[in-house]
């Protein structure tokens, strides 16, 4: 896909999805012809309500993309109107053709920018190529999304996925959801920055991260492609240290770029690293866990965990999340819709918590009001760092809607 | 006005209460377009039943004959008489198919179907209407035998009426059954019948229950005989003229499900608690309250979060409505209600129940959903959580045919339902790109004002005629919004659809509760 070829002889390809099985995908076959204008066929289950729309978006897509001669085969399982562009353009770009030309839909308004400390409770994965998860996504509120580009991307769809996840940043409406992309290892992910950034995303997972300078590439990327695109709001970094090495420079890491806003470890890999059997326990991890906490409130930035994978275990997850959260994260990964509610709750303050916070804080801010630089609560001095405390864990509190 | 039915005849269109252009005959029969709900009363007698006496039936009460073609013809099956049939045994069913091959074995023709529920697995029933001994079907069609209906293959017009609806038109006499065939999982040499046991159990008989009263003749078919009696006996006897026994009545992998599933899909699981919550928002989920679920996946995931919310609240339900699955017999035996009030059985844990359990009572279309009752049970239902392919913005609902006009389901008690204290549309507001909050229903099924609320992955919206829920759900945090609201969402997700084109011949019309009719359904392309 790298030459540039005109086309002579005709050139054809495809991308997406079709069959019983698959929903709201489309499948798109397109061979690039030297005359006779564009010639499409649509086979879709929506074609009653949708068939000419599709016909004249495709006309529309083809047209962004200056192809003026092509056979093109749709398809259609239900997809909406963002992903059917995003097929169509991978198709084309696949077949060699439309370089440096991009089919972009129609923008959704881009949310308030992120927050550096705000809520990162809970992440909802999205593969990059299963269309039908993302539009429902924020309904589950979660306090993230991420479009994950990396392992649920098989390797021979990273195109595809790139350009899906471009238009899902710029078409879908995910509410009040951080919305995150997972690129893949270096290099690999720098490609997909370049598709992806545009779209301003709010922040970037760079997986199995080792050295800090991995990092400063990423934010250099991120850095040009803003100011190429004009884009002012931030993008942060969440690294996510996978090997027995990037636990080693877990601080060097969260300290390369003032855009790291979190850290994270990824359990799967890190055990199979060391050579290790991953437990529900998970004490093989325990070191590199709290390594990545103290790392992170050293460079104060947010203590992410890893996920946790049986989406049937319910329980299971309240107790990893609660012992998480004991342990000073503030945050992790779910795999399921069905995780978010739990991972919440587990990740709150337990009312005893609030009400002590309550108690110190009301005393803080009788304090203030009288001019008084010692804080103190009944017969007690209470210690700054202690009133910083509760003064951080009532305003979580009051983002998480515990108390009002 | 007046459109074509076929080659050499045309009939009149009148536009209804609803707005609906409807026939004003239908397969030779004047009707009367809806008036709107609770306006048209009929008077006179009911239908009856031939005179019959006893003298007529064996002493010995043994009333088996040979085979099924026997039985026809002593009933005196010929042209043009009407047939009918039950679907306790669902997909399952052999029964239907059995009697109407030998209807065509003795060479009767044109015979008119009245199925109380037509399935896939009769689609040979179209062979059967290609080589005429079928004229047209009345009762539910799906699948294949929708799709023959709506390309207007036909030779007559499609009936489409809820279960309460076919009883009423049983007893109106707008529907004469000469010949009715029970498919009866155990049943004696007299004709007593029930469906709770045997080899092919499918728990309640009720449907069967009108045609055992009203038809001329009454043959039972089973495929497990026991001596007399048969008890207990939903399907009395003294009205039965025949008793046939066969090898098989059905497949018992289709007649009921293992087990039925709940939903797995997040989107649904959402809906499914939504609903749940907002019975307990609004404050009818209470001591002694009483619900109706389908055996969808969606209505089967609400049972398990109201079951959840009722433990935590301390609360229990009098009565439940089937059609009972697993997860209303755990209501049962977990003390959480009372009775489980059962019209049809879905799954092996409800038939297992209603033959064991004394609270697990069978019941019929008579008791529960009948026109013509003094009263139903019905409207003795605080809330019924129903789904449907297409709402508008009027709250009318859709449960007949697609979007694009091709029949997909029957009514079957969904118009019945909506005569409950709180009816509530539990659907996705979209479905593959499809809107399902529309601005007009392609076909009418249910008129919006008995339509209370819908609920759905992005939204409450309540009707606002009923300004009870609309104010009791104030304060609370579930997600209420304008219907308008939604649909407008949906078309910004998927645009806005186009309308399909359908055709200007009607092919089969809806009837409302009370006979009068409510829509049509048009030929497709």
């Amino acid at each position: 896909m790298s030459s540039v070829v005109e086309t002579t002889p005709p050139r054809s390809a495809e991308a997406g999805h079709w069959g019983t099985e698959i929903r709201s995908d489309v499948h798109v076959s397109f061979e690039s012809r030297d005359s006779g204008g564009v010639e499409i066929s649509l086979e879709s289950r929506v074609a009653p309500y949708y068939g000419s729309a599709i016909l004249e978006q495709t006309r529309e897509v083809l047209g962004d993309l200056g192809v003026k001669h092509a056979r093109v085969a749709i398809h259609d399982e239900g997809a909406l109107p963002f992903v059917i562009a995003a097929r169509i353009e991978a198709a084309v770009r696949r077949a060699g053709v439309a370089l440096g030309k991009r089919s972009l839909p129609k923008p959704h308004p881009l949310p308030e920018p992120s927050q550096r400390d705000r809520l990162r409770r809970s992440r909802l994965y999205l593969p990059g190529s299963e269309p039908k998860y993302y539009i429902n996504a924020s309904l589950h509120a979660p306090d993230a999304v991420i479009l994950d580009l990396e392992d649920s991307v098989h390797g021979g769809e990273k195109d595809a996925a790139r350009i899906l996840v471009r238009n899902t940043l710029r078409a879908v409406d995910f509410g009040s959801c951080e919305r995150m992309v997972r690129i893949n290892q270096l290099p690999l992910g720098l490609e997909d920055l370049a598709v992806v950034v545009g779209e301003s995303p709010d922040l970037i997972l760079v997986p199995k991260v080792e050295e800090p300078e991995q990092v400063r590439e990423v934010d250099r990327m991120i850095g040009e492609i803003k100011a190429r695109y004009g884009i002012i709001r931030p993008i942060w970094i969440m690294p996510i240290l996978e090997s027995a090495l990037g636990i080693e420079n877990a601080f060097a890491v969260a300290t390369a770029s003032e855009n790291v806003a979190a850290l994270t470890i990824g359990l799967e890999d890190y055990t199979a690293d060391l050579g290790v059997v991953k437990t529900l326990e998970g004490r093989e991890s325990q070191y590199a866990r709290s390594r990545v906490v103290n790392a992170a409130h050293a460079a104060r930035v947010q203590a992410i965990d890893s996920v946790f994978s049986d989406v049937a275990d319910l329980d299971g997850l309240r107790r990893w999340g609660e012992a998480s959260r004991a342990a000073g994260f503030e945050g992790m990964g779910c795999i399921h819709p069905g995780q978010i509610r739990v991972i919440h709750k587990a990740f709150q303050p337990t009312t005893v918590e609030i009400e002590k916070a309550l108690k110190v804080v009301a005393a803080f801010e009788e304090a203030q009001g009288k001019g008084l630089a010692v804080v103190s609560l009944g017969s007690k001095m209470i210690d700054p760092p202690v009133v910083q405390r509760a003064l951080k864990l009532v305003e979580r509190a009051k983002a998480m809607g515990v108390i009002s | 006005m007046s459109v074509s039915v076929n080659a050499n005849q045309r009939v009149e269109l009148a536009h209804n209460a609803a707005g609906r252009a409807v026939p004003t005959m239908v397969n030779g029969k004047p009707q009367i377009p809806f008036l709107g709900t609770g306006k048209y009363q009929p008077r006179g007698r009911k239908a009856a039943p031939e005179i019959s006496s006893n003298k007529d039936y064996p002493d010995t009460g043994d009333k088996r004959v040979a085979d099924l073609e026997t039985a026809l013809r002593q009933c005196g099956l010929r042209d043009g008489m009407v047939i009918s049939n039950h679907h306790h045994l669902r997909d399952g069913d052999k029964v239907a198919l059995m009697a109407l091959e030998a209807a065509a074995r003795i060479g009767v023709k044109d015979l008119m179907w009245f199925p109380s529920a037509s399935f896939p697995s009769q689609q040979s029933a179209i062979d059967l209407m290609k080589k005429g001994v079928i004229h047209h079907i009345e009762g539910s069609m799906n699948g294949p035998l929708g799709d023959y209906c709506t390309q207007g293959k036909m030779r007559g017009m499609g009936v489409l009426r809820s279960h309460g609806g076919r009883y009423q038109a049983i007893q109106d006499g707008e529907v004469h059954i000469d010949v009715a065939v029970i498919a009866a999982p155990t049943a004696d040499f007299f004709g007593n019948a029930d469906g709770s046991h045997g080899k092919s159990a499918c728990g309640s008989l009720g449907f069967a229950l009108a045609d055992s009263t009203y038809a001329d003749r009454v043959i039972v078919v089973t495929d497990n005989l026991v001596p007399f009696p048969c008890v207990p006996w939903q399907i009395q006897g003294n009205n039965v003229d025949f008793v046939v026994e066969v090898e098989s009545i059905g497949d018992p992998a289709k007649i009921v499900s293992g087990t039925t599933q709940i939903t797995r899909s997040p989107d649904r699981l959402r809906i499914a608690e939504l609903v749940a919550q907002f019975l307990r928002a609004t404050g009818i989920m209470k001591n002694g309250f009483s619900f109706q679920a389908g055996a969808g996946g969606i209505a089967l995931a609400f049972v398990e979060y109201l079951k959840q919310m009722m433990k935590q609240d301390g609360v229990k339900t009098r009565f439940v409505r089937g059609g009972s699955t697993k997860f209303l017999v755990e209501l049962l035996q977990e003390g959480l209600t009372d009775y489980i009030l059962d019209g049809q059985t879905f799954d092996l844990d409800g038939v297992k129940s209603i033959a064991s359990d004394p609270r697990h009572v069978a019941t019929s279309p008579f008791t529960s959903y009948n026109y013509h009752g003094k009263g139903n049970f019905a409207s003795l239902v605080d809330a019924v959580v129903l789904g449907a392919t297409e709402v508008d913005v009027n709250f009318n609902a859709n449960v007949v045919t697609h979007s694009d006009g091709r029949l997909l389901h029957g009514i079957g008690g969904w118009q019945n339902c909506l005569f409950a204290g709180c009816t509530i549309l539990a659907l996705p507001s979209f479905r593959d790109r499809i809107p399902v909050v529309v601005d007009e229903v392609t076909t009418m099924t249910g008129p919006g004002e008995m339509i209370d609320v819908v609920v759905t992955e992005r939204g409450i919206a309540i009707n606002p005629r009923r300004t009870d829920l609309l104010h009791a759900v104030m304060g609370s945090k579930l997600p209420v919004r304008p219907i308008q609201d939604i649909k407008a969402e949906v078309e910004r997700i998927c645009s806005k659809p186009a309308r399909p084109k359908l055709g200007d011949r009607p092919c089969a019309v809806v009837k409302w509760v009370d006979g009068t009719v409510l829509d049509t359904v048009w030929q497709v392309g």
